[in-house]
């Protein structure tokens, strides 16, 4: 039993490190059904933002507290940046467009970003500092749930609570829903769409910088290619709990984070990643349109 | 122009090179580097005036181009509406009856090509022919039936491994038996390709009732699926160390030397895409090429016109991933080793790349982008370190210029005369 709470909290933690970049994934499927495969690149830029920040701040001897806020409202500030440049450059003049132009943009934007920081940075692993605060209150219990997996499982809460409220109550979730739902129309009744559009990569992307700042503060390490593998992982999730559902992409990063934590833990440690992508199928299979998705009626 | 919109313009310009100076600063004028554990910032003033400058320049350049874009698109859509016989045949050759004598000419370099040039021009070469069977194939997935594939690489080392593994388990008493190991190439080709056909009836079995990209993300999965079992079955298949010294083949009994295999491989790669593409054509036209296309269209009205989905969707596949086994057996005898970092995710996305930058559904334009995508970037190798970024701008560049591909499909159209028309 102890054994079965331990792998249960360690695929939980895993599954709310998911849910951070699956919902800023499933945010920018929802409103313009693109895969954005330079999502994950946006959390590399992120972690790198607040690496490099930090370490200047830290250099010039800020304390610690200061030195963990300022490099993540930076972080944050520059990859919400980099989200409305890149949806400027690389999605708006395709947006009539067939959709496997856009993804075939959106992977060409990933290539480049990947390369950018390889050039411009380094192409080795860095370690990444944790400046996270520790709770001296879950020393004890540090094998099941450390102080960072906490604030992490916290932050994932917090975020999803407050997406929900945007979209359903502000004037700008409704316009953003009213987007999501047909674009033409919205324009129609007097919608921005380039501005709901824009907003979308923002927010989509300051999620993904938290969740650079916070994963790599875990891992304690960065390198110019894990965006790629995290991006992946987090549209799995995505998809599993119904692309397009906040809540769902919560879910479906559960789901995922325990089935390969218990996958790991019952069966074989070598197959980590295939527990997940088999679940996937599962799933699928039963609901094709993931956990939480709305089953749409086809129209002719 | 006018000054004043001429100052706007440059008013416009310089805001987006402050801003770019703004946005690179962290990334490229300030460095990382972390010893024991510290990290500290080197700052490379020097680069901040170039992103101006650069971004200056380019954000100019960027909105002349996406007006001139657009402005084009919205002219060739007049042209289309009315016109659309001579846009079609001055596609790539104003004469239609030059075509024979230019496919002609085609060939015959490419006959030639091994000859005039060196042996690693030659394995560019049959890399790239290989590109164009995986395209091909794809296309018939993606670019007919309208199915995104995203686990296209496992076809691909199915066919791989079906010849790596006959090589290593029957490889040894074939060989034993007096056999010469040319023969396996030629008795794993169509075994492969079965085998890869096999796989790709079972995946689309569950996909029968998925749309879109939930399509997408399943074939991904058994993409990773395959390429994870590769991986860890390590008594099996050699794990990440692969196969080696899998045998090219022999020609009329004879081991050749790496050179001359070389060329003999490129033949054989050469008449497989000459077969491939003879195929596709033939599907296209066929009455499942025309289901299929419906298929694409509409899949809910082409099931009320009585067309069996179930049967077009394997069919698709079946179809499809053949040619991804076969390519796959090319590959192993031509590298002589596999292992399964040549199959992951990224393969699988520039295959789909090749089909989707060429033209998804135009067999010249999935020809041409494949043999494109696999030549830039062996020959951007001078460029050293910054060839995967100037690929990337490449492709992004040409989906947003040439956003149908580079030679778009051509529908069939039952016109009117312009003569008629103009009575």
């Amino acid at each position: 039993m102890e054994y079965f709470i331990k792998l249960f909290l360690s695929g939980t933690a895993k599954g709310s490190i998911y849910a951070l970049m699956a919902l800023g994934y499933t945010m920018v499927y929802g409103i313009i059904q693109l895969i954005n495969f330079a999502h994950g690149e946006i959390y590399m830029i992120g972690g790198f933002t607040a690496l490099i920040l930090g370490g200047f701040f830290f250099s010039k001897g800020m304390p610690v507290s200061l030195v963990l806020v300022f490099s993540i409202l930076l972080s944050i500030m520059y990859a919400a940046a980099f989200g409305f440049t890149i949806e400027k450059i690389a999605y708006k003049p395709l947006r009539e467009k067939p959709r496997l132009s856009a993804l075939i943009s959106a992977i060409g934007v990933s290539i480049i970003l990947q390369n950018f920081v390889l050039l411009s940075q380094t192409e080795k692993f860095l370690p990444f500092p944790n400046y996270l605060p520790e709770f001296a209150w879950l020393l004890p219990y540090k094998e099941y749930l450390n102080s960072t997996q906490l604030i992490i499982l916290i932050t994932t809460a917090v975020i999803m609570v407050l997406l929900t409220l945007l979209i359903k109550f502000t004037r700008m979730g409704k316009a953003m829903r009213a987007t999501a739902q047909d674009m033409h129309m919205a324009q129609l009744v007097g919608v921005d769409i380039n501005q709901v559009i824009s907003l979308t990569f923002v927010i989509g992307s300051a999620l993904a910088a938290i969740g650079g700042v916070l994963i790599c503060s875990y891992m304690g390490q960065i390198n110019y290619y894990i965006g790629f593998i995290a991006g992946i992982k987090a549209f799995v999730a995505a998809v599993l709990g119904g692309i397009g559902s906040i809540p769902g992409a919560v879910l479906g990063s559960f789901v995922l984070g325990w089935t390969e934590s218990f996958g790991t833990g019952y069966v074989s440690s070598d197959y980590e990643d295939a527990f997940a992508f088999l679940i996937l199928i599962i799933i699928l299979l039963i609901k094709p349109d993931g956990i939480l998705g709305r089953t749409r009626r086809q129209k002719v | 122009m006018k000054a004043s919109s001429i100052l706007k313009e440059i008013g416009k310009s310089l805001i987006i090179a402050i801003g770019c100076m703004v946005l690179f600063f962290p990334l490229m004028v300030m460095k990382v580097n972390v010893t024991r554990g510290v990290a500290h910032i080197n700052f490379r003033w020097n680069v901040l005036p170039l992103i101006g400058i650069v971004a200056f320049v380019l954000s100019f350049v960027w909105s002349e181009a996406l007006e001139w874009n657009e402005k084009r698109a919205s002219a060739k859509k007049v042209e289309n509406g009315l016109d659309n016989n001579r846009a079609l045949n001055g596609r790539y050759l104003k004469n239609p009856a030059l075509r024979p004598i230019f496919l002609f000419a085609l060939f015959i370099f490419a006959v030639a090509f091994p000859f005039l040039f060196g042996m690693y021009h030659t394995n560019v070469m049959i890399t790239a022919f290989i590109y164009v069977i995986l395209g091909l194939g794809l296309n018939i997935i993606v670019g007919l039936g309208g199915l995104l594939n995203l686990g296209y690489a496992a076809f691909f080392g199915i066919g791989a491994y079906t010849y790596g593994l006959i090589w290593k388990y029957i490889g040894p008493s074939f060989v034993a038996a007096g056999f010469n190991p040319g023969w396996l190439f030629w008795i794993s080709l169509p075994l492969a390709g079965i085998a890869a056909t096999v796989f790709g009836i079972i995946l689309s079995l569950p996909v029968l009732r998925l749309r879109g990209d939930y399509l997408a993300i399943v074939t991904l999965a058994f993409g990773e699926i395959f390429h994870m079992v590769m991986q860890n079955a390590g008594d099996i298949t050699g794990g990440a160390t692969g196969i080696s010294l899998i045998p090219r083949p022999w020609f009329l009994g004879q081991k050749l030397r790496p050179p001359e295999a070389a060329t003999y491989i490129y033949f054989i790669a050469l008449v497989f895409v000459i077969i491939t593409i003879f195929v596709v054509r033939r599907i296209e036209d066929s009455r499942v090429g025309r289901a299929l296309e419906a298929m694409r269209e509409d899949e809910v009205a082409c099931q009320a016109m009585g067309i069996d989905m179930v049967k077009n969707k394997l069919i698709t596949f079946a179809v499809g991933t053949f040619w991804a086994g076969i390519a796959g057996v090319l590959m192993a005898s031509q590298t002589t080793y596999i292992n399964p970092d040549s199959f992951t995710l990224w393969e699988s996305i520039m295959i789909l790349m090749a089909v989707v930058i060429g033209g998804t559904g135009s067999i010249p334009g999935v020809i041409a982008g494949a043999i494109l995508l696999k030549l830039l970037p062996e020959y951007f190798r001078p460029l050293a370190q910054y060839r995967m970024l100037i690929y990337g701008i490449a492709m992004i560049l040409i989906i947003i210029f040439k956003s149908d591909g580079l030679i778009p499909r051509k529908r069939k159209q039952y016109t009117f005369k312009e003569k008629e028309l103009a009575k």
